[in-house]
This record gives structure tokens, C-alpha cells and sequence, in this order.
């Protein structure tokens, strides 16, 4: 299989440089801002909340698992798993998983509109298919993804809570005790910017697999399965850079 | 008024159009026929500017379209109206929100100005009935009117069609030919249409541009096209022995009505090349 590192990656800055120019109507870019803020925020915030529950849950019950000194206080579980949550699983597990959801979705709605021509009709009528159908992904991810990484904070801790509770592991007011407990503001910084990286990547790959299909729907399909590969690779990668250039 | 000059394309080694020329003046229905991967695909979408020509030009009433920057393209491009093969209608819009896309786009009028000037497009292809309808509710031939809506709202002074009747019976593919026609003469468009149908060339085709393997092989109208000696243009059009038995029926009547004449003499004249 040939390596076309290079051939995609001057075809994505390409792509990008292309989105920059001036909207022919900014009322009909805005609008499609809007829709995608919809379709990604309040579109995958079920798959969100679900799996923030459980990795909280999960976290909580593996690291009371583990710390079976009686010299280590209980809250200290809870101190994990804040720090594991707001530091790896929010932004990283649940950015992978978006992947899958906004960015295959991404990806193969470019890819159809590709095959059925709307892009050409789109490009005929004089209009910057890029800017209005690429930059308001980006923009609209940049956006959402951040506040679902917010959100899937918020309720990984509170499902941590709640199976500590259940399971009689610690109470919740050791757990609340566990939580104020040497915090660091930074690693909060530290998600924003990860789940920032991690937004650009999933709407900006998924959208140039999509826009470039060529074929019919077995090509959709395959640009729907790469964008999401490349982009969970990508993701991954950018969050060692970034874990040994920040912390 | 739409003028080739010389324009060439190709795929890496291999030359798709050799250099053709010609003139699609407005009021006129244009088409380019020939069998499949003769190029006229490609040169329809090097004309509209979805491709961009390896030499020779492309000139919109005397513009140089291929040497435009993207900002001039985008003021001709918003004189253009294009049916596609598909429709290619968005999805996710009613057939009323299709139509109305280009002018919340580009249009400057009030709401209420562009709705109506919606109706009159969907009530001038005869689906004012189907306004509220998605893509997916509708039929092929009501998907083709609606992307003839579409394409004329803003009133375009070129109208391209690729292969506006595939995928259609013969009567829907008469109507939609009924139409474009119409369209063309009532708004004096210059239309470009992309075809196969055989049907369309013989009732449509004020301006006909037969291309083969590349290069255009023949030129004339639909009424040349009975006289014409052309033996490989002979062989597309008049396909089958009943098509060939067609023309002859066809040369006969001519012939009684006396316009045999004037075929003649364009005959002798020499075939347009």
C-alpha cells in the first residue's frame, strides 16, 4: 500500500486554507453554524452521559480495588478518581469515542453529498463549499466538544460518587472530602486544551476524508471508517504530545 | 452567448478533449451527444468550471471564464443554473426550502418577494402540490422538475443540463424535455445539455454537438442531423433498424414539404466540422 503522508496532508492544509473567505451571506452560515452545534452537542450527548457514568463508576470501584492500605485514607479514592477523570478519561475516552459518533457522521453526510453532487450544485451556485459546509463543523466542534468534555467531567465524578455509594466503598461524604483535596485548577486547563485538540481533529479529519470521496457508497463507507481510525490515531498521539508538553 | 475555443483536458497520460470548439448562442437549445466516454461529461463540467481545462479557453459572452480569479467565477457562476443527473436536491430541505436556497443565499428581496417567487418556479414546473415534500417523498421525474426550480430561480442567463431524462419514461422525459425548451426560449437562456436520449436530440436540439473520442466529430441541428452523411454519427443516432427506417420516413416527409432543398444545399456546402 502506498504512503501518501504528504499527499494528504498538503491536500489537508489545502483545505483548510480554503475555508477562509468571506461568506456569501452570513445569515445562511450562521444558520448552519447552529445546526451543527445541535447535531453534535444535543446529538451525542446520550452516548456522553451514559459512558461519563460508568467510566466514573468503573474508576471508582478499580482504584478501591487497589488501594487496600489501611494507611491510605478512603477520600484518597476519590482524589484518583477526580484526577483520572478530569486529566485522561473526559477529554481522551470521551473525545475517542465522539470520534466514532460526530465524526463517522461527518464524514459520510460530506461523503453522500459528494457522490449525489449536492457539493457540485453547491460549487455552481457560487458558493464556497468549504467555508459553508467545512467551517461550521470545525467551528460548531470546537465549540460542543469542550462542553461535553465539561459535561462528562462532571457526571464521571458523580457516577464515581454514586457506585462508591452503592457499593459501600466509601461514603459520599468522604468522597466529597476526596474531591477538594489538593486540586489543581491547571488540570483542568490541561482538558480544555486537550479536549480543544481533540474537537479540531475529529471534525477537521472526518471532514476531509468525507469531502474528498470519490466513487459510490462503498467509498463512503470506507472514508467513514478511516476518518474515524485516523482521527482515534491522531488523537492518541496528540495526547502524549501534549501530556509531555503540559504537565 | 457561451464560446469554446480550442479547449484540451487531461487524466495524467491520457487526453480526454483534443481541442474543441464551438458556439452556444442563448435562445438556443444546445447539446452534446455521443456514446459513453467520448467526453462530453468532461467538457460540460470544464465549461461550468467543476474542472479546470488544460489549455484553450472558455468565454461567457466574451469573458475568459478560464482566466477568471475565484472571485470573478463566482459572480458568472451565479448566472448559471445546472440540472443535474441526480437532482442532486439537499436531502434534509422540503422541495419549497430547495428552491429557496439560492435565493436566501444570493437573492436581496424580502421574505415574502422570495416565497413568491418560489411558488412561481414550483407553480412554472407544476409542483406547487409537492412544496412540503422532502427529496425522498417524490418521484425521479418530480426530483428533475424540482432541480429545474431550483436552477431557475434566480434567473440564469445559462442553463446546464447533464442528462436531464435518465432514468425516466418516455413521456416524463418528453415533458421535462417540454420544459427546458420553453424555459429557454421564454427567458432567452443559453441552455447546454448533456445527453443520450435520442428523443431529446430530435425534438430539442436547435444546436447539436456530436463528440467522439474526444474531439467534436460533427455539428448542426436536429433537422441537419436526417441529412447528415456522417457515418459514425449515423451509427450513434440511428442505433437500430427501426430508428434507420425512422429517418428514412423522416428524409421522405422532408422531402414532400420541399425543405429537401435547403438540406441540399447545406449538404453540398459541406458538413459544419
Amino acid at each position: 500500500m502506498e504512503f501518501k503522508f504528504f499527499y494528504h496532508f498538503g491536500n489537508f492544509l489545502l483545505m483548510l486554507k480554503g475555508m477562509f473567505s468571506r461568506p456569501e451571506n452570513m445569515k445562511m452560515y450562521w444558520k448552519q453554524f447552529m445546526q451543527q452545534c445541535v447535531d453534535i452537542g444535543v446529538g451525542s450527548f446520550g452516548i456522553v452521559f451514559i459512558i461519563s457514568l460508568f467510566m466514573g463508576g468503573v474508576t471508582t470501584l478499580q482504584t478501591a480495588y487497589q488501594l487496600v492500605s489501611p494507611i491510605i485514607p478512603k477520600s484518597t479514592i476519590a482524589q484518583v478518581v477526580r484526577d483520572t477523570i478530569i486529566l485522561e478519561f473526559a477529554p481522551t475516552l470521551t473525545c475517542i469515542v465522539l470520534a466514532g459518533v460526530v465524526g463517522s457522521k461527518i464524514a459520510s453526510e460530506l461523503g453522500n453529498m459528494r457522490i449525489s453532487e449536492q457539493i457540485d450544485a453547491l460549487e455552481i451556485m457560487g458558493i464556497n463549499t468549504k467555508g459553508y459546509l467545512i467551517a461550521p463543523k470545525i467551528m460548531a466542534a470546537l465549540l460542543m466538544i469542550p462542553v461535553l468534555v465539561a459535561i462528562a467531567g462532571f457526571l464521571g465524578i458523580y457516577g464515581g460518587k454514586a457506585a462508591g455509594e452503592l457499593s459501600g466503598v466509601l461514603s459520599g461524604e468522604q468522597f466529597m472530602q476526596g474531591l477538594r483535596q489538593e486540586f489543581k485548577a491547571y488540570n483542568v486547563f490541561f482538558a480544555m486544551a486537550k479536549s480543544y485538540t481533540f474537537g479540531f481533529i475529529i471534525a477537521s479529519v472526518s471532514a476531509y476524508y468525507g469531502y474528498n470521496v470519490t466513487g459510490g457508497a462503498l467509498e463512503i463507507g470506507k472514508a467513514s471508517t478511516t476518518s474515524v481510525v485516523v482521527s482515534c490515531v491522531l488523537i492518541l498521539f496528540m495526547d502524549y504530545a501534549l501530556t509531555a508538553i503540559l504537565l | 452567448m457561451i464560446e469554446l475555443q480550442d479547449i484540451r483536458k487531461g487524466f495524467g497520460e491520457k487526453e480526454i478533449l483534443k481541442g474543441v470548439s464551438t458556439i452556444m448562442e442563448p435562445g438556443k437549445v444546445n447539446l452534446i451527444i455521443g456514446s459513453s466516454g467520448s467526453g462530453k461529461t468532461v467538457m460540460m463540467k470544464c465549461i461550468v468550471g467543476l474542472m479546470s481545462v488544460d489549455s484553450g479557453k472558455v468565454l461567457y459572452d466574451n469573458q475568459d471564464f478560464t482566466a477568471m480569479d475565484e472571485k470573478e467565477k463566482k459572480t458568472v457562476r451565479q448566472e448559471i443554473g445546472m440540472l443535474f443527473q441526480g437532482s442532486a436536491l439537499f436531502d434534509s430541505m422540503t422541495v419549497e426550502q430547495n428552491v429557496m436556497f439560492p435565493l436566501d443565499m444570493f437573492g436581496t428581496g424580502t421574505q415574502k418577494e422570495k416565497k413568491a417567487r418560489v411558488e412561481e418556479c414550483l407553480e412554472r414546473v407544476q409542483l406547487k402540490e409537492a412544496a412540503k415534500k422532502f427529496p425522498a417523498e417524490i418521484s425521479g421525474g418530480m426530483k428533475k422538475r424540482v432541480g429545474i426550480a431550483r436552477a431557475i430561480v434566480l434567473n440564469p442567463k445559462y442553463l446546464f443540463c447533464d442528462e436531464p431524462n435518465s432514468g425516466l419514461d418516455p413521456q416524463t422525459s418528453l415533458l421535462i424535455d417540454k420544459l427546458i425548451t420553453e424555459l429557454t426560449k421564454e427567458y432567452n437562456i443559453t441552455t447546454v445539455i448533456n445527453t443520450h436520449d435520442m428523443n431529446t436530440v430530435m425534438e430539442s436540439g436547435d444546436h447539436i454537438v456530436y463528440m467522439y473520442q474526444g474531439q467534436k466529430q460533427w455539428e448542426g441541428s436536429n433537422k441537419d442531423i436526417v441529412f447528415s452523411k456522417d457515418q459514425k454519427l449515423n451509427d450513434f443516432i440511428f442505433a437500430s433498424e427501426f430508428l434507420r427506417e425512422a429517418k428514412e420516413m423522416r428524409q421522405l416527409e422532408m422531402f414532400k414539404d420541399g425543405n429537401w432543398r435547403e438540406q441540399l444545399k447545406k449538404e453540398q456546402g459541406g458538413e459544419r466540422k
